[in-house]
């Protein structure tokens, strides 16, 4: 169904999981947590995105991500909505 | 400005922090509302006293940042730069401290002195965050005053303070951020490049940061004031560093972070909040659309249950007796004076009238829904499915309430912050069938198509919608070369929504409605009464059936006479008026515009008179037609551009004419 084949991955058991593992947000489940490791993109999309509070280095929890279709992150305390195309730019490392 | 005892005070913040409750509150109705020059964002100005001082409030845009990214940063970070104002108050959000701060961080490289109004602090203490405003103050070194402007806590204590910053003798002291280590010696780099060549009133440093950050407008206006030379030195300084601006951001959470350390106290995590659990029903792509659909219901519920009947008695009591008054006191005048400020002027101002209920109403609902915070989740459900016309999640509702009115569905863009989603959704929002178009629908096609009636407004209603889907694709296309605006959007904490401020809202925009689309109302009224009496006084023989017999062969192409134009034509006033001018086209007496009793008669006339192909075209035709002149009004008024406004009525004859000949020739194939 979706188009993502990350989202299929099993994860790992905690423990497994290698630290430096780089994964787009849009592939982080509801519940996860991960720290913002690299921003792709044009620069009128970072401006955005970074004043919003993605910047390296900032804790984001996924909130909503049903594989498809737009997400809400918690980051910075707010609830932030974004395209999955705009999700797929930011990198992640898993917590 | 120049005035010497008036101190100008302007008033920043980021969206959904509670600005526009404390701009009300310190302004009350001495405020004016209008647009910032040369541009369609809203700009509200107020003055209050204290202590003997007449303070002017100038409330800037909400902005997340001070970077060129959007029209509103431009005029706020120009105002705050050019127009020097005495202080500025930036309102931060207690319970989102971190990302709100952020403006702040823009603002202290700027020369202009800085009080935090750390608004909402009840909402951040539900949300069990512990802030001490004393210990952020000495770690800002600026004034920082804790406030919950919903309920008038601290507003005091703000205006004093504002007093103490704009007297002469206060000495600003801020704690500026500094650039992170990595890019301290390419800022360095930058500022000794361009020094001496920046342009006043823009700070020296300021210039060098923006330029990092890669910002359009300050780059462009540095390339003209740089020697070629030394701009190309820049430009390979700034190109070996292109990853600044996400540094630049990054340093500036940095700074935050230390600078909110030993002021707040952070909740546990697992804490769920209101917010949380409301949205797992209103985000959930399922359940949040069925509340979408019961809150638009209601909407027009209300509408119908408040609005229908209060627009009725405002026809007949107020339009009907100053009509009847009228009437009486012009009874010594000639008959054409008589008919032309009953018919032209009352008419016109009635139709302006009696769009006020409706108006007020979904104003109201508007104001509400974005007060609470329920907007955002709105556009959030909505996104994928406005995402196939080139539209924005926000465009939604703005359109939905198409189907009510297209006047507040263009005057409700406003929330849209994209610029391109926000023309287009304009563009659009006429194709929306709106209660007065269904009204003739409503007339017509039961004489014509009988028990097929009901079928037939159905697919009248789904012709509509399918040509504004092909329109927003294409205009998307063609207009904006398909580029979409990214999808970022804070859905913000659900706040208890504060009736003063949709109080204000719904009244100014009310009056901003009056004001313009009334005077515009009434002048295309008298001019339409004007052409439909002269020369002779008879409408068959008028300037306006002359221009209905030129244009009848564009008609005879669905079918329709030099009638059917006219009727047409006459609805630009306001669409329910094609009925009464084909009432009096067709030989029903004592009709006059928006008049009733148009009977059965009329409708069997027009039924053996014309075949159901060209009914079915004329109904086409009315559904898709230029809108009526309020919407025209709104339209320049929202665009700002008359080449946009006329542009979108251009197109809508256009598409109008091709839907009501195709059908016409289809429904003729098919023997109707």
């Amino acid at each position: 169904m979706s188009n993502e084949p990350e989202m299929h991955r099993a994860a790992p058991a905690p423990g497994l999981r290698k630290e430096t593992e780089v994964i787009a947000l849009s592939a982080l489940h509801p519940g996860e947590q991960g720290v913002v490791a690299e921003l792709l993109g044009g620069r009128g999309v970072l401006g955005r995105m970074t004043a919003l509070g993605f910047t390296p280095g900032a804790e984001v929890r996924m909130l909503q991500n049903f594989g498809h279709g737009p997400l809400i992150v918690l980051l910075r305390d707010t609830r932030v909505a974004l395209g999955r195309g705009e999700a797929r730019k930011v990198r992640m490392l898993r917590k | 400005m120049t005035d010497e005892n008036i101190i100008t005070v302007a008033l920043a913040g980021q969206p959904n922090v509670g600005k526009s409750t404390l701009f009300n509150l310190l302004t009350g109705l001495n405020q004016h509302v209008g647009n910032w020059p040369g541009k369609t964002v809203e700009r509200k100005e107020g003055t209050f006293t204290y202590n003997g001082h007449t303070y002017r409030l100038v409330d800037l845009p909400g902005t997340y940042s001070l970077t060129a990214n959007s029209a509103e940063e431009i005029i706020a970070r120009d105002f705050i730069i050019k127009e020097r104002p005495d202080v500025v108050v930036v309102v931060v959000d207690a319970a989102i401290l971190e990302r709100s701060l952020y403006l702040v961080a823009e603002l202290l490289p700027l020369p202009t002195p800085v009080i935090v109004a750390l608004n909402m602090m009840d909402v951040a203490q539900q949300e069990g965050f512990r802030i001490e405003p004393e210990v952020l103050e000495a770690a800002l070194g600026v004034k920082v005053v804790p406030m919950v402007a919903a309920r008038n806590v601290g507003v005091r204590e703000l205006v004093k303070t504002i007093d103490t910053v704009a007297r002469d003798g206060y000495i600003y002291t801020p704690k500026r951020p500094e650039i992170r280590a990595d890019h301290r010696e390419v800022l360095a780099q930058i500022e000794t490049l361009i020094n001496g060549c920046v342009p006043e009133p823009y700070p020296q440093d300021w210039v060098a940061l923006k330029l990092l950050e890669g910002d359009r407008e300050i780059t462009r206006m540095m390339r003209e004031c740089l020697p070629e030379e030394r701009w190309e030195d820049v430009h390979d300084v700034l190109r070996a560093h292109d990853d600044a601006l996400v540094a630049v951001a990054g340093g500036r959470y940095e700074w935050i972070g230390r600078m909110i350390r030993a002021a707040v106290t952070r909740p546990k995590v697992g804490q769920i909040g209101l917010t949380e659990r409301l949205d797992r029903w209103a985000t959930h792509p399922f359940w949040g659309l069925l509340m979408l659909a019961g809150i638009l219901g209601l909407t027009f519920w209300l509408t119908y249950a408040i609005g229908a009947p209060l627009q009725e008695l405002l026809d007949t009591y107020v339009v009907g007796n100053l009509a009847e008054l009228a009437r009486t006191w012009l009874g010594g005048a000639p008959p054409w004076l008589s008919d032309l400020i009953v018919d032209g002027v009352i008419g016109g101002a009635g139709a302006v009238l009696t769009f006020l209920p409706i108006l007020v109403i979904f104003f109201a609902v508007m104001g509400a829904l974005e007060d609470v915070g329920y907007m955002a989740r709105a556009a959030y459900v909505m996104d994928g499915f406005m995402h196939l016309m080139g539209l924005h999640g926000k465009s939604f509702l703005p359109l939905f309430l198409g189907f009510g009115c297209n006047v507040p569905a263009v005057l409700g863009t406003r929330v849209i912050e994209s610029p391109k989603a926000r023309l287009l959704t304009i563009m659009l929002a006429p194709l929306i069938p709106c209660t007065a178009r269904m009204a003739v629908v409503a007339f017509l096609a039961p004489a014509f198509f009988g028990s097929a009636a009901t079928l037939v407004s159905w697919g009248l209603i789904l012709v509509a919608l399918v040509v504004l889907a092909l329109s927003g694709v294409l205009i998307n296309k063609i207009a904006f070369r398909g580029q979409r605006a990214a999808f970022i959007m804070e859905l913000p904490l659900y706040h208890v929504p504060n009736g003063r401020t949709i109080g204000l809202l719904v009244w100014q925009r009310s009056l901003a409605f009056l004001k313009k689309a009334g005077t515009l109302i009434l002048v295309v009224s008298v001019v339409v009464w004007i052409l439909s009496a002269l020369p002779g006084g008879e409408i068959e023989t008028s300037f306006l059936a002359q221009i209905g017999h030129l244009l009848e062969p564009v008609g005879r192409l669905m079918g329709f006479d030099w009638r059917l134009m006219v009727a047409l034509l006459t609805g630009f006033v306001a669409k329910e008026n094609s009925i009464a001018t084909l009432g009096v086209l067709f030989g029903s007496t004592g009709l006059t515009a928006g008049g009733a009793g148009e009977g059965a008669g009329l409708a069997e006339t027009l039924a053996a008179t014309f075949p159901a192909a060209t009914a079915l075209a004329f109904l086409v035709v009315q559904m898709l037609f230029i809108p009526c002149v309020a919407t025209v009004a709104v339209v320049q008024q929202e665009t700002g551009s008359w080449r946009w406004t006329l542009f979108n009525v251009g197109f809508l004859l256009l598409v109008s004419w091709a839907a009501g000949a195709g059908v016409f020739w289809l429904a003729r194939m098919v023997g109707l």
